[in-house]
């Protein structure tokens, strides 16, 4: 069976990783790696949640040698573990922190004995072994297994250290975690497959990254996304020398890619790829739109569908994104599918949260959704229905099962969605009444408002009719037009508004034209109703 | 006397860094219904790290600090408005 070395290291003096107390040579590596891998349980899947770069390296190495697969799910919630489980009920945990507390059988990272002074071999692994499982969030909300063979892995990786020009003597430092596929790829098994080292560290804040590059020596390249480097660049720090720097997960804004390579003095690559076909593609930004496929890698277009194919990709994958072909090596990008929403690199399907919002209990009708792109992030929103439950609780039920990226900004409890006759939620519909409450007017309720007089005494509140009339001027004054064309249909005062609150009086137009508005103070309902437009006199 | 300053420019400076996260975040609440010790994480104010970013780069233009994860566990400075402010109080420049 064919095989292919775990390491391109050369000698067992290379060095594979720099750690805070010093390099890890080849020899040093494989021993822990064997040390690690006689510790492991019976069981032939684990979830790898080392923070560590360099633990995490160890623990997939480690697994492989074993012959057990390592599970990489976009989040570790508390559904998710427990799906992963139903998965594979022989998974654990390993970990390097003592504060870990998902609910699997746990091995703990152990303390390493120094290396043996024998020369130890470079495994050899079959390119048909199954190293990983990537999952990625299915439309139906359970996660979808994507299984990953080491030559597939190995292939799609070479292509990409060639594109960057990584070589042997160069470290690889990653802001992205090693347990997502970008991370898993870009700064570990590239690193592995082109004798390049890894850093240890996952820098978070600016200062962190200037801190790792400046730890390990020239050439070094940093592994990133669009929203560390912005932030990085923004911080204003002197910037260590570099040799190169890779961005994924999201679009890299053109002026961003040239204030990176201006100050950086290096070449910024983006990767194109996804969970399910792992890396394709690569382009530089200040070159030029066009993308670049790795060798071998060729779309197929069938039924109004674009699929990758070729080279490691094993059958035809199906693309979540508009792929618009320019000639058979170079390729423009056009936006997502509909129904596919990525934040800050993670993806999620609007179904599965809408499926998911509509099965908490309590709510009888919601959705989620997502404004058009302006910014690196741009959060969802959610509309519920869910008579007498709080924003919050809903929440924490969303928060047991989502990525907190992904719930929503604001969740916006009203008394019923804005369907139209057929019962569809269009689209426009859910723009306009957030678009309505972005524009919301903010009160603050004078203290000394001289409705408060006698009203009642030691217990202020102001008067249902005097909000009623402060919400229907505001309203007038944005919609352009005057307070004597308004008819109010219905009107519900749901809880008090006193002295100095703070309050949004949002409004949306129906298609019939009947104008409905709430008015709220944090998120607490204070009022809500309607109000129909009598014709110019 | 002492005690009482003290105490003023802490909520002050309370009050100062909440409207700076309001602002920068968008968020839906008011600055003062943030509570000093409430959990800007998970349940509390439902940060995560996207938000911890922005506020970690406003943080160091108004007060000249530079987070760092290693110097101090960077869950704990998050941990709550109070915890983030004795960590700017501590380390500002500006």
């Amino acid at each position: 069976m064919p095989t292919l070395p775990l390491l391109a290291h050369p000698s067992p003096d290379s060095i594979v990783a720099h750690r805070s107390d010093g390099d890890v040579t080849r020899q040093q590596f494989l021993s822990e790696v064997h040390q690690l891998a006689a510790l492991m349980p019976a069981g032939s899947h684990l979830l790898n949640l080392c923070s560590d770069r360099y633990r995490f390296s160890v623990g997939l190495a480690a697994a492989i040698l074993a012959g057990k697969v390592s599970l990489l799910p976009p989040t570790q919630t508390p559904e998710v573990v427990r799906q992963i489980r139903i998965f594979a009920p022989d998974v654990f945990c390993l970990t390097d922190s003592d504060l870990c507390t998902v609910d699997l059988p746990h091995l703990r990272y152990p303390a390493m004995n120094a290396s043996t002074p024998e020369e130890i071999d470079v495994p050899q692994i079959v390119t048909t072994q199954c190293i990983a499982v990537v999952f990625t969030s299915g439309s139906t909300g359970t996660p979808q297994p994507h299984p990953k063979t080491w030559g597939a892995l190995v292939c799609s990786v070479q292509a990409e250290a060639q594109r960057l020009g990584v070589s042997h003597d160069c470290t690889l430092i990653g802001t992205v975690p090693p347990q997502h596929m970008y991370g898993f790829e870009s700064t570990l098994l590239m690193a592995w497959c082109s004798g390049a080292a890894l850093s240890h560290a996952q820098p978070f804040y600016p200062a962190d990254i200037c801190q790792a590059l400046s730890a390990v020596p020239m050439p070094r390249m940093l592994v990133s996304s669009p929203l560390h480097l912005r932030a990085w660049l923004d911080a204003e720090l002197p910037l260590p020398e570099l040799a190169g720097v890779v961005s994924a997960t999201a679009p890299m804004p053109e002026q961003l890619a040239l204030d990176i390579e201006t100050r950086c003095n290096a070449k910024l690559f983006e990767i194109y790829g996804s969970t399910e076909t792992g890396q394709i593609a690569t382009r530089r930004p200040t070159q030029g739109a066009a993308w670049h496929l790795f060798p071998g890698i060729r779309w197929l277009v069938e039924d109004e569908r674009i699929y990758a194919c070729g080279d490691h990709i094993d059958a035809p994958i199906a693309m979540n994104d508009r792929i618009e072909p320019v000639t058979d090596e170079c390729f423009l990008l056009h936006g997502r599918l509909a129904d596919l929403i990525n934040i800050a690199g993670k993806r999620h399907s609007l179904t599965s949260l809408d499926h998911l919002l509509n099965s908490l209990s309590g709510v009888l009708d919601g959705a989620f959704y997502m404004p058009d792109e302006s910014d690196l992030v741009t959060r969802l929103a959610a509309v519920v229905v869910a008579p007498g439950m709080q924003a919050s609780t809903l929440l924490a039920a969303l928060r047991e099962h989502l990525d907190p990226v992904f719930l929503p900004r604001p969740l916006l409890l009203v008394d019923a969605l804005p369907r139209n006759s057929t019962g569809k939620l269009p689209r426009a519909a859910l723009q306009a009444l957030f678009q309505a409450r972005n524009h919301a007017i903010r009160w603050t309720i004078p203290a000394d408002h001289p409705a408060f007089a006698g009203h009642f005494p030691g217990r202020p509140i102001l008067p249902g009719v005097v909000l009623l009339d402060a919400a229907l001027q505001f309203i007038a004054a944005a919609i352009g037009l005057a307070l004597d064309r308004f008819e109010i249909s219905s009107v519900k005062f749901t809880s008090p508004a006193g002295p100095g609150c703070i309050l949004t009086i949002g409004h949306a137009i129906s298609e019939s034209g009947a104008i409905r508005f709430d008015i709220t103070s944090g998120s607490r309902k204070i009022a809500s109703g309607s109000i129909a437009l009598r014709s110019a006199t | 006397m002492q005690d009482n300053q003290k105490s003023n420019s802490t909520t002050d400076l309370q009050d100062e860094v909440a409207q700076l996260m309001v602002e920068c975040l968008n968020l839906e609440v008011t600055a003062n219904q943030i509570l000093p010790e409430a959990p800007l994480y998970g349940d509390g104010l439902g940060l995560d790290s996207i938000d911890v970013l922005e506020v970690a780069l406003v943080v160091s233009k108004r007060y000249g600090v530079q987070l760092r994860t290693d110097s101090t566990d960077n869950q704990h400075i998050f941990s709550s408005l109070r915890s983030l402010c004795d960590y700017i109080a501590a380390h500002r420049t500006l």
